[in-house]
Order: C-alpha cells, then structure tokens, then sequence
C-alpha cells in the first residue's frame, strides 16, 4: 500500500515535464530556513537523529553481541559484560544442528518463485486494468485490492480444510495432499500479495505517458506485445521496489508455514526459527545466532537494493 | 461530470481486440482472478458460513445458527481481553508510532546530512520478521538475563517484563512500535518527496514559519498518504500476530483475536466453526476500515 500513497499526491506536483525542481530541493539544504539559529536548531535535529538510530540498532547490535558468546558468560554476567571470548560456534551451531540450510532452500523455493510469479500475473492484470480500458476495471482494482487487506486467518480455516482436500501426486508432494507441501504455502502468498501488487502497479501504470501506447496501438501491437515490449520495461523502478518489499513480505512470513505446515522438515527459515528454542532449556544465545542468520538475507537485499527502493518508491515526482 | 462523456467515447473507440489478444487475456487475466477468489474470497465467504456451524474438521458439520458468537460474547475469557490487547494496538501504532514516523521523515526529508545513514537505520526493523522481532524482545526483556534487568541493576527483585499479565502487553506494544515507526517513516519521506516545493515557497513568502507550513500546507498535501498510512496502521494491528506467537504462543496477557482463531482452528481443539465466527469478527472490523478506504479510492479515482 505504500507506492499508490506517493503517486495519489501528485495532483499537487506542477504538470510541467521537468516535475518541479528536485534539483533545487536538494541544493537548498534548509536555504529557506531564517539564517539565525539555524545551526543550533541543525545540531539539534543531528543530535536527536543520531539518538533515535542508536536506539534502534541497540537491540539488533546486543542480538549480534549476544551471539558471539557462550551461553555460559552471559548467564554468569549478564549481557552487559565485557567479554572473555568471542566466537561463531553458535552460528556453526545453527546450521549443523538445527540444520538452518535446509529451512533457507525451503524459504527460497517458496520466496523466490513466489515474488516472481506473483510479479507477472500482477503486472499483466494492472496492465489490463489500467491501460486496456477494460469495462468494469475498477471493481477488478477492487476486488484485488480488498483481498489483500482481510486479515489472514479470516481464510485460514476454509483453506486448511480445501488444501487437504486437494489430491497431489507423489513426486510432487510426499504428502499427497496440497496440505503439507511447499505448493501451499506458495499459492498462498502468491494468491494473497497479488492484491497489493496490482493496486501498486497500476497507480504506477497510470503515470506512463499514454502516446507511447497509442503509437504502439497504431503499430499495430497486439495487447501481449504492448504489455511486454511496451508497459514492462518503463515499470522496472516500481517492479524493482515492489520485489524487495515482496521478498521480505513472503522470507519474513510465518503464519502460513505454521498453518500449512505440519512436517517440520518443510519448514521455512522464519518459522523454524522456533526449533531452535529448547523443551525445558533455551540457549538464549544460540536463538540470538540464529535470528542473525535469519535476519541477514533481508538486510542485505534491502540494503542492496535500497536506492532503488526508494525511487521506486518516490517514482513518479518526476513523470507528467 | 464533464469528464466521463469524452473517456466513454474514447473507450469506444476504433479499437477491438483479435482474437489472439482476447486469449491472452483471459489466461493472463483470468489466472490471477481465479487465484484470487479460490485462494482467497471464497475462503473468507466459506468462513463466514462455517462461523454458524460446530465443526470439529473431521466429524459432521452441524449447523449451530448464532451459538458460536453467543459463546463468544459471554463465556469466552480470552475474547474480550483479546479485543482489548487489539484496540490497543491500533491506539499504540496510531497514536505513537505513526506521529514519531511523520516526526522523522519531516526531519530526514529537510535534507540533513547522513539521511541515508538514518534512513537505513530507522527501515531497518522493518525488514526483520515479527518473530524476529519477539526473540530479541526476549533478550532484553527477559526477567534473569534480560538486558533491561542488567541495565536497571534489579539484582535482588527483578521485573518480569515479560512474564507479568499486566506488563508484558506495554513491553510488546514498544515492540511493534520500533517496527512500525520505520514504515511509517519510509511512506512520509516517499510522499515529502513528491510534494511540490514551490507550494513551501509560496507559504514562506506568505509569511508562515516552518512550522505552520508544515502543518497547513505540506500535511494537507499528503492527505493521500495519510490516508494509505492509516490503512495500513489498522491493517496491521489487526493481523498482528507473529510477535506475540514468537515470545509466549499469545498466552498470559498477550491475548489476540488472530491467536485465539489460530489456536482454535489449528491446536488440539480444533474447534473450526468457533474460531471461524472469531475470525468474522476480525473481518467486520477489518471490512469497516476497508470499505472507508475503498470509497476515497474510489472518489479520488473519479477526479482523475
């Protein structure tokens, strides 16, 4: 729901091609502030920036601390000890034991396909909704768009009762239901996160100049050509925001492994992350490696992708 | 409206689908359409029925017309605690985290230097799982080894941050705040961006102060994110979940209406027809938010 946010308040933005003047906005640094105090004013900001950022890394850098030591240390000194010996035992720990690989390749066989399918069928109908001028496009935006604001476990129970109802072969799924196989969860978030994507793309859709199209219409472009060749490849800053946001929606997600779920094997990372928790004790260090590991992958991508992040997401400032 | 007569017009015009574009477009079109009322609409009417039922998931389903919500309404003791737990969460993210996000972007978008060292900092819960998000929750707030005991130095009689019924739901709610905040953050500075700075120009011309700029001509500007901002916000602690589920399975005082379904229909009970009428609840509360949201699509779709 982020994106459509950002495009609606363009009504305010000058029509002109060049958008306003981001240029000048950046030039300006506070130029337009009165002169006098405004240094102390900006020490201030900085200060109080600077404070709220440490306390939000706190607990990620006392998670990280928390890792590198022996359960042992912190039990007998606290976390708030100085250490005697740091270490990666528990991070080995956690892939060896718990065997944390094999919960990643469950998470990538459901997150991977997952963002990508989900980006295809979701482009195509934005396309269609936004660009065909289809009857009856916008009870489809809404249709799409409802779906994916019900909550979850409105559709939890129905869909548990359906997936064990549903016959698979054996070589797609040892459990020969749709129950208890990958495919479920799959279908799921495709089903479920295909809603914000469409209502996404196709605020994003309606910004493309439309003389691109018509010219494509006169060529002679059928709707598949005009929607490849044509819509695509102008949509790669929103699709590039959307799939980061994507993967970390369906890496992070827990509730349908959890409900979809029952052989622990299948298990994606985040939901797993439990099994590291002990019956009667828990190695509270080990669960803090282990979050580690699981946190990483969506660090690294948002931080990889974040300038395209966030133009995906202020995309549009500058487009007539 | 001026502006429908000349769109109808251009809609109809010279052109016509082959037949090659019509089949593209009902398998293009009609998979995710088919995915969507499978997956997910006829889900949400199925539970709706089953909530008028006693299912056990197995056994017959036996209609038990209003029993379920009567049952609900009076002699079920986590319900009400639940709808409490909820309310408050939507108090917390909308009355703190999403002021202190506004609060942030405006800052971060007036172009202080290390913005992008901020901006990385504060996004970056936001991309850890919620039950990420309750582990570490447990590392500080634990009552033996929790860092916050450590730092208070309650040796002798620590708190059970987590553990006390009439605690813990505070400590969570700080909790989700810290991930919110962030999302909140990132919409305000993606929507500051697009707002024309010539609209800022003219209010300090004008003579008003930053401050009034800001809270009568730049917020106003916004209203569209405001709006998906309190959508999202609602959205969000009505679905929550995951972080009580990682810290306590959602017992002891960490009660929510998405855990007393889930236990439901998923633990040993496996009362379907119960949880099921829980979940509609959740879903009339949710529709209400959504219908709202839909309309001032739906108006805002007619001015453009």
């Amino acid at each position: 729901m982020t994106v459509p946010a950002v495009r609606a308040a363009h009504p305010v933005r000058p029509a002109g091609p060049s958008g306003g003047a981001p240029g000048r906005r950046r030039g300006g640094r506070g130029g337009r502030d009165g002169r006098d105090g405004r240094r102390g004013g900006r020490w201030g900001v900085h200060a109080f920036l600077l404070a709220v950022s440490l306390a939000f890394l706190a607990p990620l850098l006392l998670a990280v601390y928390a890792s590198l030591r022996p359960y042992e240390e912190t039990a007998r000194d606290g976390y708030f000890s100085l250490p005697s010996r740091l270490s990666f035992d528990y991070y080995r720990q956690a892939f060896t034991d718990s065997g944390m690989g094999r919960y990643f390749l469950n998470t990538l066989l459901i997150a991977v396909p997952g963002v990508l399918i989900t980006l295809f069928l979701a482009s195509f109908t934005a396309f269609a909704v936004a660009r065909l001028r289809l009857r009856g496009s916008l009870l489809l935006l809404m249709f799409f768009t409802a779906g994916n604001l019900l909550p979850q476990q409105v559709i939890v129970t129905p869909l548990y009762v359906l997936f064990t109802k549903v016959p698979l072969p054996y070589w797609l799924s040892d459990s020969l239901t749709l129950y208890d196989s990958l495919w479920a969860v799959l279908l799921v978030q495709i089903a479920f996160q295909l809603g914000f994507c469409v209502f996404v793309l196709a605020n994003f859709m309606r910004t493309l100049p439309r003389e691109i199209l018509e010219a494509a219409v006169v060529d002679g472009a059928g709707v598949w050509t005009r929607y490849r060749h044509v819509t695509l490849p102008l949509c790669r800053p929103a699709l590039a925001a959307l799939g980061t946001l994507q993967f970390t929606w369906m890496y992070n997600d827990f509730l349908w492994g959890l409900v979809f779920l029952s052989d622990g094997d299948k298990l994606p990372v985040t939901s797993a992350l439990n099994n590291l928790r002990g019956q009667f004790f828990t190695d509270y260090n080990l669960l803090a490696a282990g979050s580690v590991i699981v946190a990483l992958p969506t660090i690294v991508v948002f931080l990889l992708l974040q300038r395209h992040f966030i133009a995906g997401l202020t995309l549009g400032a500058n487009k007539g | 409206m001026p502006k429908t007569a000349p769109r109808r017009a251009r809609r109809r015009g010279p052109r016509r689908h082959t037949r090659r574009d019509r089949a593209v477009l009902c398998v293009l079109l009609g998979l995710p359409i088919l995915l969507d009322l499978v997956l997910v609409w006829g889900p949400t009417m199925a539970s709706v029925g089953l909530s008028f039922t006693d299912w056990d998931g197995v056994g017959d389903i036996t209609w038990a017309g209003l029993g379920n919500y009567a049952h609900l309404f009076t002699d079920y003791p986590q319900f009400w605690p639940a709808v409490r737990n909820n309310l408050l969460w939507l108090a917390a993210l909308g009355l703190l985290a999403t002021p202190f996000g506004l609060l942030l972007a405006a800052l971060i978008d007036r172009g202080v230097r290390f913005s992008r060292f901020y901006q990385s900092t504060l996004y970056m819960p936001v991309v850890l799982s919620l039950a990420v998000v309750g582990f570490i929750a447990q590392l500080i707030l634990s009552r033996d080894q929790g860092a916050l005991n450590a730092l208070l130095g309650g040796g002798k009689d620590p708190v059970d941050w987590l553990g006390d019924p009439d605690l813990n739901i505070w400590m969570i709610l700080l909790a989700a705040c810290w991930r919110h905040t962030g999302y909140v953050m990132i919409l305000y500075l993606a929507g500051l961006k697009s707002v024309d700075p010539t609209l800022k120009e003219a209010a300090a011309i004008d003579g008003a102060t930053e401050r009034q700029t800001f809270f009568r001509v730049v917020l106003p500007a916004l209203r569209p994110v405001n709006v998906i901002v309190g959508v999202i916000t609602v959205v969000e602690a009505l679905r929550a979940f995951d972080i009580v589920y990682a810290v306590n399975k959602g017992r002891n005082g960490l009660e929510l209406l998405s855990v007393l379904v889930t236990d439901n229909i998923v633990g040993e009970a496996s009362r379907i027809g119960f949880g099921s009428a829980i979940a509609v609840v959740l879903l009339l509360v949710s529709l209400g938010f959504i219908v709202t949201y839909l309309v001032q699509e739906l108006r805002g779709e007619e001015r453009r």
